[in-house]
């Protein structure tokens, strides 16, 4: 992204708001289950907090943030967990994402679907933060000269 | 009557956006404002699923200290919210793609008027 | 004349969405069909059961994260790869245009 302009109110104010918005996305992960939230709408507030610094400070100085080596494997990763969640549940003799029969200690029951649920979530969140951070690293590419 | 308007006025205002976003795909010749146009299209069936999710009376499915899932005239019907929830997403991936492919035609026509590729392409 | 075609097929589409709409139940009205514990055909209503049933089955009072990840799991995988997919197709259309960049 070409900068208009080179203030550095812009810099400095979304390099503080980044961490608390990334705070925020986290808390609507992992707090899903019991108000508004989830993997979706978490992950895309970890990716928002990082296309503010790429967008106000340029993709070049957003790599010391958050290097865009890491997006596309970290929406792998996120896909890989929810493929393995439903797929222990298959070694573990039931069908796919029965998260009954996750081995999990000695829980049993509507307890593991709940776990079932969160480790979901996060391999959502992680896929969407990726998938979007990676689209606007890609859809900017070459046009950043500074 | 008073009734039927007040039960029917979001399905019409939904529609509304429909045919802007129509309108947008239809006759606008610059391919990023079809895009535009897709992207109203897919705000206005978003209202529409969310509108029809409404019931009066009701809270927001999650059950909260004191309210029993047993009475179901308490809370709204899930459904639709998680589709939509879903679809919100996926439409901005999808609205990615898009634009991806249009960066890729203007790097290669250097165009994105409909007639001048369609010109260009013969 | 394209042009004529094409502002005659928005106002006949509105035109069939509103007179569509004349016959949508009153919204949010409790005696809509989906709001019933039971369906025209005698089977049971999805919303109904979801919000009855969300709480006993998973422990999660949010009955959006239930059908979510556990009724509709299968549903959310595809629309996991579905978003993967497009990222992946960013990757591979916008990474090779950089690469000829600096071959030419």
């Amino acid at each position: 992204m070409t900068r208009p302009v080179d203030s550095p109110i812009v810099v400095y104010g979304s390099r503080l708001l980044s961490p608390y918005i990334m705070l925020f996305g986290l808390y609507v992960i992992f707090h899903g289950h019991y108000s508004p939230g989830g993997g979706f709408q978490g992950g895309t507030l970890l990716a928002a907090s990082l296309l503010l610094v790429r967008i106000s400070s340029g993709s070049k100085i957003a790599q010391i943030q958050f290097s865009d080596m890491f997006t596309a494997p970290m929406a792998v990763v996120g896909v890989l967990i929810y493929f393995f969640t439903g797929l222990i549940a298959i070694l573990a003799g039931g069908q796919y994402l029965n998260y009954e029969l996750l081995p999990l200690g000695d829980m049993h029951g509507a307890e593991l679907r709940y776990w079932g649920i969160l480790f979901v979530e996060v391999g959502i969140g992680l896929t969407v933060m990726g998938i979007l951070v990676s689209l606007y690293d890609n859809l900017v590419i070459g046009e950043d000269n500074d | 009557m008073t009734d039927f308007l007040l039960g029917h006025y979001a399905y019409w205002f939904t529609i509304l956006v429909l045919a802007v976003g129509l309108y947008g795909i239809l006759v606008k010749r610059n391919l990023v404002k079809k895009t535009i146009g897709l992207s109203i299209f897919q705000a206005g069936i978003i209202l529409f699923f969310v509108a029809i999710s409404t019931k009066w009376n009701a809270s927001v499915p999650i059950k909260v200290k004191g309210s029993h899932v047993s009475e179901a005239a308490n809370f709204m019907n899930p459904l639709p919210q998680t589709l939509m929830l879903t679809a919100i997403v996926v439409g901005v991936a999808t609205i990615g793609v898009a634009l991806t492919l249009l960066i890729a035609i203007y790097k290669r026509y250097e165009t994105l008027d409909e007639e001048e590729l369609l010109e260009k392409f013969q | 004349m394209n042009k004529v075609i094409n502002l005659l097929l928005i106002i006949g589409f509105t035109g069939v969405l509103l007179y569509a709409s004349m016959d949508l139940p009153y919204r949010g009205s409790p005696d809509n069909p989906m709001n019933q514990p039971e369906s025209m055909t005698g089977t049971t209503v999805a919303g109904h059961y979801y919000v009855e049933k969300a709480y006993k089955d998973a422990h999660t009072p949010n009955m959006v994260t239930v059908v979510l990840g556990d009724y509709r799991s299968m549903d959310t995988l595809g629309e996991q790869t579905v978003i993967f997919a497009a990222g992946i197709i960013g990757f591979l259309i916008l990474r090779r245009r950089k690469k000829n960049k600096e071959d030419s």
